[in-house]
């Protein structure tokens, strides 16, 4: 265990594998600093693990109808109640973590990468390249994010796959500005000079050399946007126009709830809940990322 | 040298003007881009879907449909900014006399949001910064992370089931109640204006009571924005140098902050208000489903739940001409404001 910390805060690292454990384990003590950024994490995990282990979590089956036992208050067989066809709220919600899990990644693996694209080439090449580019940003930025996602929808069609690509489609430009801003930093240090004198192509100097500067403060700025994907989907889901029914969405599933709201309430309430807990932990989780990665 | 430094606030003034105008082109590209590849036939939506095949072309080339694409944005633009953004299937009324007619309720509910918004964000964003670690401090990152964290259209039913229906502070959906709604004339549509114009106060109190609800879920999400913004603007105010020669004049430590200090941090701010109002006019699709409040936002997503396209696209184009309108707006203000900027 000793040698195991003099290892990582080793002040002379013999490898590179060494100084990337050493620096990781730095960020994850100042992480640890900061208790709220742990409720985040713990929530993050929580939700990765209800995601894996579904079927052993939830109490019944999240599609099973019946109508015999429709709209029950919660008890100790129904934690959370049941919804108007009879399904148990408790497991929807937890087979809900895999809906939003999906839709989290399928957006994030989109944007990403369009973003930091876009950005490191408008930011390292400038004059009308970046004017260009950033032109097609600005615009995308001027519009209101969950009206023009509507307005994608109503093109593609209600649906999950479509929803996510309509949140994409509003969701790259901050990514682009923040890639940007981090190349213009860097692209006339030293190091950059020095690998264009050995030779390198710019293709290799932006793949290579810009885009891994870049990819801290996208972190940040990916686990800070994840609340926002999670509510616009959800509002789409609330809609309609999101994940469809049977689905077990958690939008959608207040969707559902909102008829009987003032009678039977905890048909809205809890997968509002179990929204505003996600979202908090990846807003805490964010916060203490940005501490720790984007010190600069 | 006047004329000099108006000279050149013009020159600003001018780009901003032209950022502007690309900026809108590019949102009706947009949105001619989504009318174009539809699934909806255009044509279907004006002669309807027994009409005989000599009907349907002449409505075709009446809408230029034959036309190379190019030719059709042009017609497209014209129509735009002539205010013809097609006529809605669902009212059968064109589609800027339904806008016109929607969008007071969802200005009257943005308005009210974003005061409450200053009123409550920005003394809290004050405290915060001067009491930093302390309990307002904790306040305010607590509804800040709550704001940014709760759907708005849950907390809107949560609001509903607690204040209408358990304890009867408020009055439910809709912007008034029926009893009301035949007696007052629309003069500036609104309707609190109305009331107070006609003096019909217990109109007033029963239009504020259904109003009072929606926007006060909105306004969480402006406090939670401003209160933000005002903290680290006002944290980066104090530390200046100018700041400690206030103190060390001998005045009163409030005056030093909310006379000194939040002046100046108010130029920031202003952006941020405005920028909120913006997001608010947004936000409010959300709440006005939840509140059956007849704005903009219901509009946009009834027309949309409908398949009704023209009036889709015509919030769409209406919602981000304001945005941009606004981000305008609040640059030239800014300028106007903070001689640095100009």
């Amino acid at each position: 265990m000793s040698n195991l910390y003099a290892y990582l805060t080793s002040e002379a690292p013999v490898s590179r594998g060494q100084a990337r454990l050493a620096q990781a384990y730095r960020r994850w003590l100042a992480l640890k600093a900061n208790p709220l950024a742990l409720v985040g994490l713990a929530i993050v995990v929580l939700l990765l693990l209800a995601a894996a282990l579904a079927p052993v979590i939830a109490t019944h089956d999240p599609l099973a109808q019946n109508l015999d036992q429709r709209l029950l208050a919660p008890s100790a067989k129904h934690w959370f109640g049941t919804d108007a066809l009879g399904r148990d709220i408790f497991s929807r919600i937890v087979h809900g973590t895999r809906v939003t899990l999906v839709i989290v990644l399928l957006v994030v693996i989109s944007v990403g990468p369009i973003g930091l694209l876009i950005g490191t080439v408008a930011g390292y090449f400038g004059g009308w390249v970046d004017r260009v580019l950033m032109r097609i940003t600005d615009i995308f930025l001027a519009f209101p994010r969950l009206v023009l996602a509507l307005a994608f929808v109503a093109v593609l069609g209600p649906g999950i796959e479509n929803a996510c690509i309509a949140i994409a489609l509003t969701a790259w430009p901050p990514y682009a500005r923040v890639a940007r801003a981090e190349t213009m930093v860097v692209r006339n240090s030293d190091y950059i000079a020095a690998v264009r004198l050995q030779g390198a192509s710019n293709t290799r100097i932006v793949l290579k050399h810009i885009m891994p500067v870049c990819i801290p403060s996208l972190i940040v700025r990916t686990t800070l946007d994840m609340a926002g994907i999670i509510l616009t989907a959800a509002g789409l889901g609330f809609l309609g126009l999101g994940a469809q029914p049977p689905m077990p969405e958690w939008g959608a599933m207040i969707a559902n709830g909102r008829e009987y709201i003032f009678d039977q309430w905890w048909v809205a309430t809890f997968p509002g809940l179990a929204i505003c807990l996600v979202a908090l932990g990846f807003n805490l989780l964010g916060d203490g990322l940005r501490d720790v990665l984007d010190a600069r | 040298m006047a004329s000099k430094q108006a000279l050149s606030l013009a020159g600003t003034v001018g780009r901003e003007l032209t950022t502007v105008a690309i900026t809108l082109l590019g949102l009706l590209a947009v949105t001619f881009f989504i009318a174009r590849v539809m699934p909806v036939d255009p044509v279907l939506a004006v002669v309807g879907d027994r009409a005989p095949a000599d009907v349907y072309e002449r409505a075709r080339l009446e809408l230029g449909l034959d036309k190379p694409l190019i030719v059709q944005f042009w017609i497209y633009l014209q129509k735009v900014f002539s205010g013809d953004f097609g006529k809605s299937v669902l009212t059968s009324n064109p589609v800027i006399e339904d806008i016109k007619r929607v969008f007071p309720a969802t200005l009257e509910l943005a308005t009210l949001g974003t005061l409450i918004g200053i009123s409550l964000g920005i003394p809290l964003g004050v405290l915060a910064a001067t009491k930093q670690g302390r309990w307002p401090d904790h306040l305010a990152r607590f509804i800040g992370l709550f704001g940014y964290s709760v759907p708005i259209f849950w907390l809107g039913l949560m609001g509903l089931l607690l204040f209408y229906a358990k304890l009867g502070w408020v009055s439910g959906p809709g912007r008034i109640g029926v009893a009301y709604q035949d007696f007052i004339e629309p003069i500036t549509g609104v309707l609190l204006l109305d009331c107070a114009l006609q003096g019909d106060w217990d109109a007033f109190r029963n239009a504020l009571s259904h109003l009072i609800l929606p926007s006060a879920c909105l306004g969480l999400f402006s406090t939670a924005y401003i209160s933000r913004m005002t903290r680290s603007f006002m944290i980066q105010e104090l530390q200046q140098q100018y700041i400690t020669t206030a103190r060390v004049k001998g005045m009163s430590e409030a005056r030093v902050i909310w006379r000194h200090g939040l002046r100046n941090a108010m130029v920031p701010l202003l952006t941020v208000i405005a920028l909120s109002y913006a997001n608010l006019l947004e936000g409010s699709v959300l709440t006005e489903t939840v509140f059956a409040w007849p704005g903009l936002g219901r509009y946009i997503t009834n027309s949309l739940l409908n398949a009704d396209m023209s009036a889709v696209l015509g919030g769409t184009i209406v919602v981000g001409a304001i945005f941009v309108g606004i981000n305008l707006l609040t640059d030239i203000l800014a300028r106007l404001v903070d001689p640095r900027a100009r």
